[in-house]
Protein backbone atom coordinates (compact mmCIF):
# COMPACT_ATOMS: atom_id res chain seq x y z
CA UNK A 1 0.00 0.00 0.00
CA UNK A 2 0.99 3.72 -0.93
CA UNK A 3 0.48 4.57 2.80
CA UNK A 4 2.99 2.57 3.71
CA UNK A 5 5.85 3.19 1.56
CA UNK A 6 5.76 6.96 2.67
CA UNK A 7 8.00 7.88 5.32
CA UNK A 8 5.14 9.44 7.40
CA UNK A 9 3.03 5.94 7.01
CA UNK A 10 6.03 4.53 7.99
CA UNK A 11 7.02 6.45 10.96
CA UNK A 12 3.35 6.51 11.97
CA UNK A 13 3.46 2.44 12.22
CA UNK A 14 6.72 3.11 14.51
CA UNK A 15 4.49 5.84 16.41
CA UNK A 16 2.48 2.79 17.29
CA UNK A 17 4.37 0.21 17.77
CA UNK A 18 6.76 2.24 19.98
CA UNK A 19 3.84 3.22 21.97
CA UNK A 20 2.72 -0.56 22.50
CA UNK A 21 6.08 -1.29 23.32
CA UNK A 22 6.22 1.48 25.91
CA UNK A 23 3.35 -0.14 27.47
CA UNK A 24 4.75 -3.21 27.68
CA UNK A 25 8.31 -1.91 29.40
CA UNK A 26 6.51 -0.22 31.63
CA UNK A 27 4.37 -3.39 32.69
CA UNK A 28 7.44 -5.34 32.70
CA UNK A 29 9.36 -2.79 35.03
CA UNK A 30 6.38 -3.09 37.36
CA UNK A 31 6.23 -7.03 37.54
CA UNK A 32 9.67 -7.17 38.40
CA UNK A 33 9.44 -5.40 41.69
CA UNK A 34 8.02 -8.49 42.65
CA UNK A 35 11.79 -9.63 43.14
CA UNK A 36 11.47 -7.47 45.91
CA UNK A 37 8.63 -9.45 47.83
CA UNK A 38 10.50 -12.66 47.60
CA UNK A 39 11.63 -15.76 45.12
CA UNK A 40 7.82 -17.07 45.82
CA UNK A 41 5.95 -14.04 44.51
CA UNK A 42 8.04 -13.57 41.52
CA UNK A 43 7.90 -16.95 40.46
CA UNK A 44 4.24 -17.15 40.83
CA UNK A 45 3.60 -14.31 38.99
CA UNK A 46 5.95 -15.68 36.14
CA UNK A 47 4.28 -18.99 36.41
CA UNK A 48 0.89 -17.10 36.01
CA UNK A 49 2.44 -15.13 32.70
CA UNK A 50 3.77 -17.96 30.99
CA UNK A 51 0.65 -20.41 31.75
CA UNK A 52 -1.93 -18.09 30.04
CA UNK A 53 -2.51 -19.41 26.49
CA UNK A 54 -3.35 -15.54 25.53
CA UNK A 55 0.65 -15.57 25.94
CA UNK A 56 1.09 -16.86 22.72
CA UNK A 57 -0.61 -14.04 21.23
CA UNK A 58 1.04 -11.51 23.44
CA UNK A 59 4.80 -12.71 22.24
CA UNK A 60 3.69 -13.06 18.63
CA UNK A 61 2.72 -9.31 18.73
CA UNK A 62 5.46 -8.23 20.82
CA UNK A 63 7.84 -9.83 17.74
CA UNK A 64 5.96 -8.33 15.38
CA UNK A 65 5.70 -5.08 16.49
CA UNK A 66 9.33 -4.71 17.49
CA UNK A 67 10.30 -6.09 14.30
CA UNK A 68 8.26 -3.31 12.29
CA UNK A 69 9.57 -0.71 14.42
CA UNK A 70 13.09 -1.67 13.83
CA UNK A 71 13.41 -2.52 10.48
CA UNK A 72 11.15 0.97 9.70
CA UNK A 73 13.49 2.90 11.82
CA UNK A 74 16.66 1.12 10.12
CA UNK A 75 15.36 2.01 6.64
CA UNK A 76 13.97 5.61 7.77
CA UNK A 77 17.84 6.22 9.17
CA UNK A 78 20.05 4.69 6.47
CA UNK A 79 17.87 7.25 4.34
CA UNK A 80 18.21 9.94 6.52
CA UNK A 81 21.96 9.58 6.39
CA UNK A 82 22.27 10.01 2.55
CA UNK A 83 19.78 12.72 3.05
CA UNK A 84 23.35 14.62 4.56
CA UNK A 85 26.46 13.52 2.61
CA UNK A 86 28.90 16.52 3.35
CA UNK A 87 28.57 16.52 7.14
CA UNK A 88 28.63 19.62 9.62
CA UNK A 89 31.85 20.01 11.05
CA UNK A 90 29.41 21.22 13.70
CA UNK A 91 26.34 20.96 15.05
CA UNK A 92 23.26 23.36 16.20
CA UNK A 93 24.10 24.72 19.96
CA UNK A 94 23.24 27.52 22.21
CA UNK A 95 19.89 28.93 21.80
CA UNK A 96 19.13 26.41 19.02
CA UNK A 97 20.10 23.19 20.25
CA UNK A 98 17.51 19.96 20.20
CA UNK A 99 17.60 17.90 23.35
CA UNK A 100 20.65 15.94 22.63
CA UNK A 101 18.63 12.51 22.87
CA UNK A 102 16.38 13.09 20.33
CA UNK A 103 19.51 12.98 17.63
CA UNK A 104 20.66 9.65 18.65
CA UNK A 105 17.26 7.78 18.20
CA UNK A 106 18.20 5.40 15.69
CA UNK A 107 21.92 5.33 17.91
CA UNK A 108 20.42 3.98 21.41
CA UNK A 109 17.85 2.11 19.12
CA UNK A 110 20.40 -0.01 17.78
CA UNK A 111 21.72 -0.72 21.31
CA UNK A 112 18.46 -1.40 22.43
CA UNK A 113 17.66 -3.90 19.91
CA UNK A 114 21.25 -5.95 20.66
CA UNK A 115 20.13 -5.72 24.16
CA UNK A 116 17.19 -6.58 23.79
CA UNK A 117 18.46 -10.66 21.58
CA UNK A 118 20.91 -10.77 24.87
CA UNK A 119 18.45 -10.11 27.44
CA UNK A 120 16.78 -12.92 25.74
CA UNK A 121 18.96 -14.96 25.69
CA UNK A 122 19.88 -14.64 29.25
CA UNK A 123 16.62 -14.96 30.84
CA UNK A 124 14.02 -16.18 28.68
CA UNK A 125 16.26 -19.31 27.02
CA UNK A 126 18.56 -19.07 30.07
CA UNK A 127 19.36 -21.84 32.14
CA UNK A 128 16.30 -24.06 33.35
CA UNK A 129 15.63 -24.35 37.05
CA UNK A 130 12.63 -25.50 38.85
CA UNK A 131 10.70 -24.70 41.93
CA UNK A 132 7.59 -26.57 43.36
CA UNK A 133 5.31 -24.10 45.56
CA UNK A 134 2.11 -25.63 46.62
CA UNK A 135 2.53 -28.87 44.78
CA UNK A 136 2.66 -27.15 41.30
CA UNK A 137 6.46 -27.11 39.46
CA UNK A 138 7.35 -24.17 37.63
CA UNK A 139 10.37 -22.33 36.59
CA UNK A 140 12.65 -20.77 39.13
CA UNK A 141 13.17 -17.84 37.10
CA UNK A 142 14.28 -15.83 40.43
CA UNK A 143 17.18 -18.43 41.05
CA UNK A 144 18.20 -17.51 37.59
CA UNK A 145 18.16 -13.77 38.27
CA UNK A 146 20.01 -13.84 41.32
CA UNK A 147 22.66 -15.56 39.47
CA UNK A 148 22.78 -13.42 36.71
CA UNK A 149 22.97 -9.98 38.43
CA UNK A 150 25.76 -11.60 40.77
CA UNK A 151 28.21 -10.36 38.02
CA UNK A 152 29.36 -6.50 38.33
CA UNK A 153 29.81 -6.56 34.80
CA UNK A 154 26.05 -7.95 33.37
CA UNK A 155 24.97 -5.14 36.57
CA UNK A 156 26.68 -2.58 34.65
CA UNK A 157 25.97 -3.35 30.80
CA UNK A 158 22.47 -4.27 32.04
CA UNK A 159 22.21 -0.39 33.61
CA UNK A 160 23.79 1.31 30.25
CA UNK A 161 20.84 -0.23 28.29
CA UNK A 162 18.29 0.60 30.47
CA UNK A 163 19.68 4.34 30.61
CA UNK A 164 19.43 3.98 26.70
CA UNK A 165 16.00 2.40 27.13
CA UNK A 166 14.94 5.76 29.57
CA UNK A 167 16.09 7.81 27.12
CA UNK A 168 14.73 6.31 23.72
CA UNK A 169 11.45 7.02 25.93
CA UNK A 170 11.82 10.42 26.98
CA UNK A 171 11.87 11.19 23.75
CA UNK A 172 10.09 8.63 21.97
CA UNK A 173 6.86 8.86 24.16
CA UNK A 174 6.49 12.41 22.81
CA UNK A 175 7.49 11.76 19.37
CA UNK A 176 4.85 9.81 19.01
CA UNK A 177 2.18 11.46 19.66
CA UNK A 178 3.63 14.10 17.41
CA UNK A 179 3.85 11.65 14.14
CA UNK A 180 0.30 10.55 14.79
CA UNK A 181 -0.41 14.26 14.36
CA UNK A 182 -1.26 14.92 18.35
CA UNK A 183 -0.29 18.36 18.61
CA UNK A 184 -1.38 20.94 20.94
CA UNK A 185 0.85 23.95 22.19
CA UNK A 186 -0.50 23.46 25.91
CA UNK A 187 -0.60 19.36 26.10
CA UNK A 188 2.14 18.81 23.76
CA UNK A 189 3.94 21.01 26.26
CA UNK A 190 2.77 18.89 29.29
CA UNK A 191 3.05 15.23 27.39
CA UNK A 192 7.09 16.12 26.70
CA UNK A 193 7.82 16.45 30.16
CA UNK A 194 5.97 13.47 30.69
CA UNK A 195 7.60 11.67 28.12
CA UNK A 196 10.82 12.24 30.07
CA UNK A 197 8.86 11.23 33.01
CA UNK A 198 8.09 7.77 31.80
CA UNK A 199 11.60 7.41 30.58
CA UNK A 200 12.72 8.67 34.13
CA UNK A 201 10.39 5.99 35.97
CA UNK A 202 11.31 2.71 33.81
CA UNK A 203 15.16 3.29 33.07
CA UNK A 204 14.69 4.15 37.73
CA UNK A 205 12.74 0.87 38.26
CA UNK A 206 15.04 -1.30 36.13
CA UNK A 207 18.01 0.31 37.79
CA UNK A 208 16.67 -0.38 41.40
CA UNK A 209 16.31 -3.94 40.26
CA UNK A 210 19.54 -5.56 39.51
CA UNK A 211 21.13 -3.48 42.50
CA UNK A 212 19.07 -4.65 44.68
CA UNK A 213 19.81 -7.98 43.84
CA UNK A 214 23.35 -7.17 43.68
CA UNK A 215 23.82 -5.34 47.18
CA UNK A 216 21.23 -7.17 49.09
CA UNK A 217 18.91 -10.18 47.75
CA UNK A 218 21.85 -12.13 46.54
CA UNK A 219 23.99 -12.05 49.39
CA UNK B 1 26.43 52.69 11.72
CA UNK B 2 27.95 55.01 14.24
CA UNK B 3 25.70 55.70 17.46
CA UNK B 4 26.40 55.22 20.86
CA UNK B 5 28.48 52.21 22.03
CA UNK B 6 30.02 50.97 18.64
CA UNK B 7 33.12 48.99 19.29
CA UNK B 8 35.05 47.08 17.36
CA UNK B 9 36.03 43.31 16.87
CA UNK B 10 38.58 41.14 15.42
CA UNK B 11 37.64 37.83 14.90
CA UNK B 12 39.04 34.65 13.38
CA UNK B 13 37.23 32.92 10.46
CA UNK B 14 37.00 29.72 9.53
CA UNK B 15 34.98 29.71 5.99
CA UNK B 16 33.82 26.48 3.66
CA UNK B 17 35.40 27.49 -0.03
CA UNK B 18 34.37 25.54 -2.88
CA UNK B 19 34.70 25.91 -5.99
CA UNK B 20 32.02 24.37 -7.98
CA UNK B 21 29.34 21.39 -7.18
CA UNK B 22 32.07 18.83 -7.81
CA UNK B 23 34.61 20.02 -5.83
CA UNK B 24 36.00 18.90 -2.80
CA UNK B 25 35.20 22.23 -0.09
CA UNK B 26 37.98 22.84 2.56
CA UNK B 27 37.86 25.08 5.11
CA UNK B 28 39.73 28.52 4.76
CA UNK B 29 40.95 31.38 7.68
CA UNK B 30 41.05 34.29 7.82
CA UNK B 31 42.09 36.74 10.77
CA UNK B 32 39.51 40.04 10.17
CA UNK B 33 40.06 42.77 11.76
CA UNK B 34 38.29 46.22 12.92
CA UNK B 35 34.66 44.86 12.02
CA UNK B 36 31.67 47.22 13.75
CA UNK B 37 29.59 45.62 16.38
CA UNK B 38 27.10 47.62 14.38
CA UNK B 39 27.70 45.46 11.25
CA UNK B 40 25.29 42.77 9.93
CA UNK B 41 26.89 39.55 9.32
CA UNK B 42 26.34 39.90 5.84
CA UNK B 43 28.47 43.07 5.86
CA UNK B 44 31.17 41.31 7.96
CA UNK B 45 31.72 39.57 5.01
CA UNK B 46 31.37 41.83 2.36
CA UNK B 47 34.41 43.74 4.39
CA UNK B 48 36.28 40.15 4.27
CA UNK B 49 35.50 39.92 0.27
CA UNK B 50 36.55 43.48 -0.41
CA UNK B 51 39.92 43.15 0.95
CA UNK B 52 40.00 39.68 -0.97
CA UNK B 53 39.17 41.04 -4.05
CA UNK B 54 42.01 43.76 -3.29
CA UNK B 55 44.41 41.26 -3.13
CA UNK B 56 43.49 39.51 -6.26
CA UNK B 57 41.86 36.67 -4.51
CA UNK B 58 38.79 34.90 -5.27
CA UNK B 59 35.88 36.75 -2.77
CA UNK B 60 33.37 34.23 -0.65
CA UNK B 61 30.71 33.20 -2.53
CA UNK B 62 26.74 33.48 -0.29
CA UNK B 63 23.65 34.19 -1.45
CA UNK B 64 21.37 37.35 -0.49
CA UNK B 65 19.32 39.64 -2.01
CA UNK B 66 16.55 41.85 0.92
CA UNK B 67 19.04 42.20 3.71
CA UNK B 68 15.91 42.83 5.74
CA UNK B 69 15.18 39.29 6.58
CA UNK B 70 12.09 38.90 4.22
CA UNK B 71 13.45 37.16 0.94
CA UNK B 72 15.24 34.32 2.58
CA UNK B 73 18.24 34.27 0.07
CA UNK B 74 20.78 34.63 3.21
CA UNK B 75 21.74 30.85 3.82
CA UNK B 76 24.67 29.91 5.81
CA UNK B 77 25.77 28.37 8.90
CA UNK B 78 27.15 29.63 11.71
CA UNK B 79 29.19 28.09 14.34
CA UNK B 80 26.39 24.76 13.50
CA UNK B 81 23.37 27.22 13.72
CA UNK B 82 21.88 27.94 10.42
CA UNK B 83 21.19 31.76 10.20
CA UNK B 84 23.13 31.88 13.68
CA UNK B 85 23.00 31.79 17.46
CA UNK B 86 19.99 34.39 17.67
CA UNK B 87 16.40 33.00 17.31
CA UNK B 88 14.17 34.55 14.95
CA UNK B 89 17.04 35.93 12.91
CA UNK B 90 18.41 35.80 9.07
CA UNK B 91 21.72 35.63 8.79
CA UNK B 92 21.32 39.20 7.05
CA UNK B 93 19.50 40.83 10.53
CA UNK B 94 22.18 39.22 12.70
CA UNK B 95 24.56 41.66 14.07
CA UNK B 96 28.45 41.52 15.25
CA UNK B 97 27.46 42.70 18.75
CA UNK B 98 26.52 39.55 19.50
CA UNK B 99 29.89 38.21 19.06
CA UNK B 100 32.62 38.76 21.14
CA UNK B 101 36.28 39.79 20.02
CA UNK B 102 38.84 37.37 19.36
CA UNK B 103 35.68 34.38 18.68
CA UNK B 104 36.43 31.88 16.32
CA UNK B 105 33.43 31.70 13.54
CA UNK B 106 33.17 28.76 11.47
CA UNK B 107 30.73 29.48 8.81
CA UNK B 108 29.54 26.39 5.99
CA UNK B 109 27.09 26.28 3.55
CA UNK B 110 23.42 24.51 4.40
CA UNK B 111 24.27 20.96 4.15
CA UNK B 112 21.84 18.54 2.51
CA UNK B 113 22.28 16.05 -0.71
CA UNK B 114 18.84 18.42 -1.48
CA UNK B 115 20.85 21.40 -1.65
CA UNK B 116 23.82 21.03 -3.10
CA UNK B 117 26.85 23.51 -3.02
CA UNK B 118 26.58 26.07 -5.99
CA UNK B 119 30.07 28.14 -5.07
CA UNK B 120 31.54 28.19 -1.46
CA UNK B 121 28.53 29.22 0.69
CA UNK B 122 26.11 29.47 -1.95
CA UNK B 123 23.51 26.06 -2.46
CA UNK B 124 20.53 25.29 -4.85
CA UNK B 125 17.83 25.30 -3.18
CA UNK B 126 15.36 24.58 -6.33
CA UNK B 127 14.17 21.43 -4.37
CA UNK B 128 12.31 24.19 -2.68
CA UNK B 129 10.40 25.54 -5.72
CA UNK B 130 9.96 21.86 -6.85
CA UNK B 131 8.07 20.91 -3.93
CA UNK B 132 5.53 24.20 -4.06
CA UNK B 133 5.02 23.26 -7.81
CA UNK B 134 3.33 20.24 -6.52
CA UNK B 135 1.06 21.40 -4.19
CA UNK B 136 1.92 25.03 -2.76
CA UNK B 137 -0.95 27.37 -4.89
CA UNK B 138 -4.54 27.81 -4.70
CA UNK B 139 -7.03 27.65 -7.12
CA UNK B 140 -8.09 31.34 -7.93
CA UNK B 141 -10.41 32.74 -9.52
CA UNK B 142 -8.69 34.84 -12.14
CA UNK B 143 -11.94 37.18 -12.43
CA UNK B 144 -12.80 40.65 -10.75
CA UNK B 145 -11.02 40.75 -7.22
CA UNK B 146 -14.17 38.84 -4.55
CA UNK B 147 -15.58 40.59 -2.20
CA UNK B 148 -14.02 40.48 0.69
CA UNK B 149 -16.84 39.35 3.03
CA UNK B 150 -17.81 36.59 0.56
CA UNK B 151 -15.77 34.30 2.15
CA UNK B 152 -15.62 34.59 6.28
CA UNK B 153 -12.69 33.28 7.61
CA UNK B 154 -12.40 33.25 11.63
CA UNK B 155 -10.59 35.20 13.16
CA UNK B 156 -8.09 32.53 14.88
CA UNK B 157 -8.17 30.64 11.87
CA UNK B 158 -6.73 33.52 9.95
CA UNK B 159 -4.17 34.57 12.14
CA UNK B 160 -3.08 30.75 12.41
CA UNK B 161 -2.52 30.31 8.58
CA UNK B 162 -1.28 33.81 8.76
CA UNK B 163 1.74 32.59 11.21
CA UNK B 164 2.21 29.73 9.06
CA UNK B 165 2.46 32.18 5.44
CA UNK B 166 5.35 33.81 7.53
CA UNK B 167 7.64 30.86 6.03
CA UNK B 168 10.24 32.74 3.79
CA UNK B 169 11.52 29.69 2.24
CA UNK B 170 15.21 30.03 3.47
CA UNK B 171 15.81 26.44 4.43
CA UNK B 172 17.23 26.94 7.22
CA UNK B 173 15.28 24.16 8.98
CA UNK B 174 16.62 21.56 6.41
CA UNK B 175 19.72 23.05 7.11
CA UNK B 176 19.67 22.48 11.50
CA UNK B 177 17.58 18.89 10.96
CA UNK B 178 19.68 16.18 11.97
CA UNK B 179 18.01 13.79 9.09
CA UNK B 180 17.75 17.20 6.46
CA UNK B 181 14.03 16.55 6.66
CA UNK B 182 12.24 19.40 4.97
CA UNK B 183 9.03 18.53 6.87
CA UNK B 184 8.59 22.27 8.54
CA UNK B 185 8.83 23.72 5.01
CA UNK B 186 6.12 21.64 3.96
CA UNK B 187 3.86 21.48 6.58
CA UNK B 188 4.27 25.60 6.87
CA UNK B 189 2.95 25.84 3.10
CA UNK B 190 0.28 23.01 3.90
CA UNK B 191 -1.17 25.14 7.23
CA UNK B 192 -1.27 27.89 5.61
CA UNK B 193 -3.02 26.91 2.87
CA UNK B 194 -4.87 24.39 4.20
CA UNK B 195 -6.46 26.22 6.66
CA UNK B 196 -8.02 28.72 4.57
CA UNK B 197 -11.28 28.11 2.39
CA UNK B 198 -9.01 29.63 -1.24
CA UNK B 199 -6.41 26.46 -0.26
CA UNK B 200 -9.24 24.17 0.58
CA UNK B 201 -10.03 22.14 -2.85
CA UNK B 202 -7.16 21.20 -3.27
CA UNK B 203 -6.39 20.50 0.56
CA UNK B 204 -5.62 16.31 -0.28
CA UNK B 205 -3.61 16.43 -3.12
CA UNK B 206 -1.32 19.34 -1.89
CA UNK B 207 -0.60 17.27 1.02
CA UNK B 208 0.15 13.81 -0.65
CA UNK B 209 1.94 15.76 -3.85
CA UNK B 210 4.08 17.90 -1.32
CA UNK B 211 5.36 15.03 0.64
CA UNK B 212 6.10 13.04 -2.68
CA UNK B 213 8.05 15.87 -4.34
CA UNK B 214 10.04 16.28 -0.78
CA UNK B 215 11.17 12.75 -0.34
CA UNK B 216 11.50 12.32 -4.09
CA UNK B 217 13.76 15.15 -3.57
CA UNK B 218 16.09 13.53 -1.01
CA UNK B 219 15.36 15.52 1.95
CA UNK B 220 15.11 13.40 5.07
CA UNK B 221 12.29 12.41 7.41
CA UNK B 222 11.68 13.85 10.57
CA UNK B 223 12.60 12.46 13.64
CA UNK B 224 10.63 15.27 15.68
CA UNK B 225 13.86 17.03 17.44
CA UNK B 226 12.66 20.57 17.23
CA UNK B 227 15.61 21.90 15.84
CA UNK B 228 13.86 22.97 12.49
CA UNK B 229 11.57 25.36 15.01
CA UNK B 230 14.51 26.81 16.60
CA UNK B 231 16.32 27.19 13.71
CA UNK B 232 13.78 29.00 11.78
CA UNK B 233 13.95 32.58 11.51
CA UNK B 234 10.49 33.54 11.23
CA UNK B 235 10.00 30.98 14.04
CA UNK B 236 7.50 28.33 12.26
CA UNK B 237 5.96 26.21 15.16
CA UNK B 238 6.87 22.44 15.04
CA UNK B 239 2.86 22.17 15.35
CA UNK B 240 3.28 22.81 11.67
CA UNK B 241 4.74 19.50 11.74
CA UNK B 242 2.22 17.85 13.35
CA UNK B 243 -0.26 19.00 11.57
CA UNK B 244 1.14 17.81 8.47
CA UNK B 245 1.47 14.60 9.87
CA UNK B 246 -2.60 14.36 10.78
CA UNK B 247 -3.03 16.01 6.99
CA UNK B 248 -1.22 13.61 5.39
CA UNK B 249 -3.32 10.57 7.26
CA UNK B 250 -6.11 12.45 6.72
CA UNK B 251 -5.56 13.25 2.88
CA UNK B 252 -4.64 9.09 2.38
CA UNK B 253 -7.82 7.74 4.03
CA UNK B 254 -10.11 10.73 2.35
CA UNK B 255 -8.25 10.74 -1.33
CA UNK B 256 -9.96 8.24 -3.76
CA UNK B 257 -8.31 8.64 -6.87
CA UNK B 258 -4.34 8.61 -6.94
CA UNK B 259 -4.59 10.93 -10.42
CA UNK B 260 -5.00 13.60 -7.96
CA UNK B 261 -8.91 14.19 -8.23
CA UNK B 262 -10.01 15.84 -4.23
CA UNK B 263 -11.11 13.54 -2.28
S1 LIG C 1 10.00 26.95 7.93
FE1 LIG C 1 11.36 28.57 8.70
S2 LIG C 1 13.41 27.69 8.41
FE2 LIG C 1 12.06 26.52 7.11
S3 LIG C 1 12.09 27.52 5.11
FE3 LIG C 1 10.36 28.41 6.23
S4 LIG C 1 11.22 30.23 7.22
FE4 LIG C 1 12.98 28.99 6.60
S1 LIG D 1 19.01 38.64 2.54
FE1 LIG D 1 16.83 38.50 2.45
S2 LIG D 1 16.39 37.42 4.28
FE2 LIG D 1 18.51 37.77 4.47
Amino acid sequence: MKYLMSTIGRKQLMAVTGLLWSGFVLSHMAGNFLMFVGAEAYNKYSYFLVSNPLIYLAEAALVLTILVHAVSGIRLAIQNRNARPQKYSMTPSGDKAPRFQSRWMAFHGSLILVFLVYHLITFKFGTYYSVTYDGVEMRDIHRLLIEVFQSPAYVVGYIFCVIAVGFHLSHGFYSSFATLGLYHPRYSAMLNKFGYFYGFIVAGGFISQPLYVFFVAGK
Amino acid sequence: MGGTGTTTLNLKLKVWRQNNPQAEGHFEDYDVEGISTDASFLEMLDVVNNRLVKEGKDPIAFDHDCREGICGSCSMTINGNPHGPQRGTTTCQLHMRKFKTGDSITVEPFRAKAFPVIKDLAVNRSAFDKIIASGGYVSVNAGNAPDANARPVPKDVAANAFMAAACIGCGACVAACTNSSAMLFVGAKVSHLGLLPQGDPERERRVLNMMQTMEDAGFGNCSNTGACSLACPKEISFERIANLNSEFLRATVKNRNTSGSVG
